[in-house]
């Protein structure tokens, strides 16, 4: 897009075209599975990246009975429905064989909680090797996120090595299930109820090829950012329209001469889409996105607890930051769901035409906001835009 | 906010083994000195003639190293104070501390420089049979005396040797100030808190008059390292050691006048330890969002600042449209930082001094759009600050950080 900041607000949004625009419009809903053992984590994280608890609150949370459904609105136009699955023995039974079909079927994501505490792994990995049997066979396309839990626990030299041994672990397990089931196929076909779409391994293939597994590994602690890591992969491959969303950010960074963008989702703060200049690839931190959710969320209790609002309640608004003739950044309320942090070089002028700028952007990712694009705020943001050019 | 300020200063020094101790110990140093100076000042506050002195012109400018004592029983949590304020550790790894066996020495270098003694509970210094203390040595320098109680445990006995301590200290050195840090109070219910911090009270005082010791310096802070309040009851102790904070103090109100300001604080970075406020009520609510918003803005210069550009970076800012080095393209030479609340809409602001102070202050509402006006008078404001720290600078080299030449029609 242009490289005049004046040129930005201008025009079409981006080129997209009115099919796209169409699909923009489609409410997408995920059944996402949270599996694990008993006192695994499951409820805790939950809380924390989606009800804004304190990890300390979590102590509070009790056991989970059954299966606890929430329905989590995310970016306005994708719903996550949450299933949390009480990890006690009965209930993990009762989940591979009375409600198989129901718990299984159409799931977009399995998140299986693994305590790297636990005594008896063998065991662990017995119940998580069945409940992928149960996964493949109903939802082939589900994507599986392992997340190895209360890494806190374990001391800090050591983390990596044990991470990695237990990886590697739950990998092959992962793939001798698949495996077996995808042996199994031809014979219980007939139960398939959901993926008519092309498996990706041949089903005849006897060999111990690794099949194409969507699997994804994270170490996570509920008292640090990994967890804020493992929980934007997991989300990131399920917001909608994503490749628009990372074209247009790419468009303002060029057009505003930003380092970094960061988009935020608004209640959990997890990173929804991101663009780097090649200068800001250069940043040797390379976890600095989700240090930034954990920052700001914790922030976000700060605040709520000097105002006495609602932890839930949007906190701040605007944030700005000039370090000295370093680096320059702001965080602002973006559309209605989201928060965007842009990091730039330093200079006055710069900062400020920026600010105006992503201010004048705010249309072009309306669609971020729901199925329904309203037309309002839409005025203004040219005449604004105009304005800030550094060189006017 | 030099990320590399932390690293200059934390040199844990142990001299107790024998040979490697730094100095003559009755050698009367510049910084024992300059410290008598601030001794002198403290009386002059106590004695309340604070306003009607003029400094001393003749006083020394070498570097002073207030020495602060931390003192109490065993695991009474000295060395978790100690590592949580001034070393940054997460207070949920203090559990893992041992325990001290020696007197551990560390300096820091901040915006006065100090000296923080940690002493192993178990050793009496009064009354050791197998080794005399060099008194002089240890309360010689001193600029304030911690004694740490364990309000979780049976504190009568740590009070019996604190009121030991304060008679001992009262007879050759009548001004330090003893502050009584009522600790690890965070398991209580607040009625039981205030219970055991009067209780504590009584028994010393009661003590030290029946001893004919009246009026001794003695203050009382409610502390735990899982909250704000260790930091709050150190900035009250460091506070005692500043010389002037009543201008310090005044150039604050004033400044929360001009600008309509709900509270304002003067932060030492490193420590998060607020070295001044304006003379409105103290409130903990808006130390901690204070605090914790310095926090916020250090972890951003971690991420962001920490590192070096490329040239080709610098080269393409600088060249056209803008023509002109990048410290000219900026109006604040150290970081500059606005917050707004979505509640009423109050903003907060951050503004360094130097790379060891900043201030920070929350606004009233609807503040924000007169922003320029403000950064006015706070430009003005970091101006006197610098000035009056010049004093206790160990170098120079700030010289002329303070923009020149901006007038206010508020201060001045």
């Amino acid at each position: 897009m242009g490289a005049s900041p004046a040129a930005v607000a201008g025009g079409d949004p981006m080129g997209v075209s009115a099919a796209a625009h169409a699909q923009l419009k489609k409410v997408k809903k995920q059944k996402v599975l949270l599996m694990g053992k008993s006192g695994s984590g499951k409820s805790s994280m939950r809380s924390i990246i989606f009800s804004n608890y304190l990890a300390r609150d979590t102590r509070r949370l009790g056991a989970t009975i059954d299966i606890d459904l929430s329905h989590v609105k995310f970016l306005g136009n994708l719903t996550l429905n949450l299933w949390d699955c009480g990890g006690q023995e009965a209930f993990m039974e009762n989940y591979l064989s009375q409600q198989r079909a129901h718990v299984f079927s159409n799931v977009g994501v399995l998140i299986y909680v693994f305590d790297i505490e636990s005594r008896d792994v063998e065991r662990d990995l017995a119940t998580y090797v069945n409940i992928i049997s149960a996964l493949v066979q109903y939802s082939r396309e589900a994507k599986i996120f392992v997340l190895i839990h209360k890494m806190d626990l374990i001391q800090p030299m050591t983390r990596e090595d044990v991470f990695d041994h237990r990886a590697t672990l739950v990998r092959r397990k992962t793939a001798e299930a698949v495996a077996i089931v995808h042996k199994q196929k031809p014979e219980q076909g007939q139960q398939q109820q959901s993926s008519p779409s092309p498996t990706p391994t041949p089903s005849s293939s006897t060999t111990t090829t690794e099949p194409p597994l969507n699997l994804q590994l994270f170490a996570t602690s509920i008292w640090d950012q990994s967890l804020y890591k493992a929980w934007a992969s997991i989300i990131h491959d399920l917001v909608p329209n994503l490749a628009v969303i990372e074209t247009q950010l790419a468009s303002l960074g060029l057009a505003i001469d930003a380092d970094e963008i960061l988009l935020f989702e608004r209640t959990s703060f997890l990173v929804v889409s991101k663009w780097t200049s090649p200068e800001g690839e250069r940043n040797p931190y390379g976890d600095r996105f989700e240090r930034m959710s954990n920052i700001l969320k914790s922030w976000k209790h700060t605040c709520s607890k000097y105002t006495g609002t609602p932890r839930n309640a949007e906190q701040f608004s605007d944030f700005e930051y000039k370090m000295g003739a370093t680096f320059s950044m702001f965080a602002t309320k973006f559309t209605t769901n989201t928060y965007i942090l842009v990091c730039m070089p330093p200079g006055e002028a710069r900062f400020n035409s920026a600010k105006l700028n992503v201010a004048a952007a705010r249309p072009w990712f309306k669609f971020l906001d729901g199925p329904v694009v309203s037309a309002q705020q839409a005025g203004g943001g040219g005449a604004a835009a105009g304005m800030g050019t550094p060189d006017s | 906010m030099s990320s590399a300020s932390t690293e200059d200063g934390d040199v844990p020094v142990d001299t107790s083994s024998g040979p490697s101790r730094p100095r003559p110990i009755r050698y009367i140093s510049p910084a024992a000195l300059n410290l008598h100076r601030v001794y002198e000042q403290n009386r002059q506050r106590l004695q309340k003639k604070d306003g009607a002195k003029v400094p001393d012109p003749t006083a020394p400018q070498t570097k002073g190293k207030p020495r602060l004592l931390l003192m109490g029983q065993r695991r009474s949590g000295k060395s978790s104070i100690s590592s949580v304020v001034f070393h940054k550790l997460p207070p949920s790894e203090t559990l893992f501390l041992e325990s001290t066996a020696r007197i551990q020495k560390d300096s820091l270098s901040s915006f006065m420089e100090f000296q923080v003694w940690d002493f192993p509970g178990q050793i009496d210094i009064f009354d050791n049979p197998n080794f005399t203390f060099d008194m002089d040595a240890i309360f010689g320098e001193i600029g304030a005396l911690i004694w740490v109680i364990d309000a979780q445990d049976d504190y009568l006995e740590a009070v019996a040797r604190l009121n030991a301590t304060i008679l001992h200290l009262h007879r050759s050195y009548p001004h330090i100030n003893i502050e009584v840090f009522i600790h690890k109070v965070d398991g209580l219910s607040d009625d039981y808190r205030l219970d055991i911090q009067r209780d504590v009270t009584i028994r010393i005082q009661d003590e030290l008059s029946d001893q004919g010791v009246e009026n001794a310096p003695v203050n009382f802070h409610l502390t735990s390292i899982y909250n704000h309040s260790i930091f709050e009851a150190f900035s009250k102790v460091i506070q005692k050691l500043i010389p002037r904070l009543g201008q310090l103090e005044a150039m604050l109100t004033n400044l929360c006048r001009t600008c309509r300001f709900e509270k304002a604080y003067l932060f030492d970075v490193n420590t998060k330890i607020y070295i001044a406020t304006d003379s409105t009520p103290e409130d903990m609510a808006s130390y901690e969002i204070c605090s914790d918003y310095v926090d916020v803005i250090i972890d951003f210069t971690e991420v962001y600042g920490s590192w070096p550009r490329s040239d080709q970076w610098r080269a393409r800012l600088e060249g056209e449209p803008w023509a002109q080095p990048l410290e000219g393209q900026v109006a604040c030479e150290w970081a500059e930082s606005g917050m707004v609340l979505a509640d009423a809409r109050r903003p907060i602001m951050l503004r360094e001094v130097d790379r060891f102070l900043a201030l920070v202050a929350i606004m009233k509402e609807g503040s924000y759009e007169k922003m320029p006006q403000i950064n006015m008078n706070i430009d003005v404001v970091v101006k006197g600050l610098t000035e009056f720290f010049e004093i206790t600078k160990p170098k120079e080299g700030a010289g002329g950080v303070g923009p020149p030449g901006l007038v206010s029609p508020g201060l001045g």
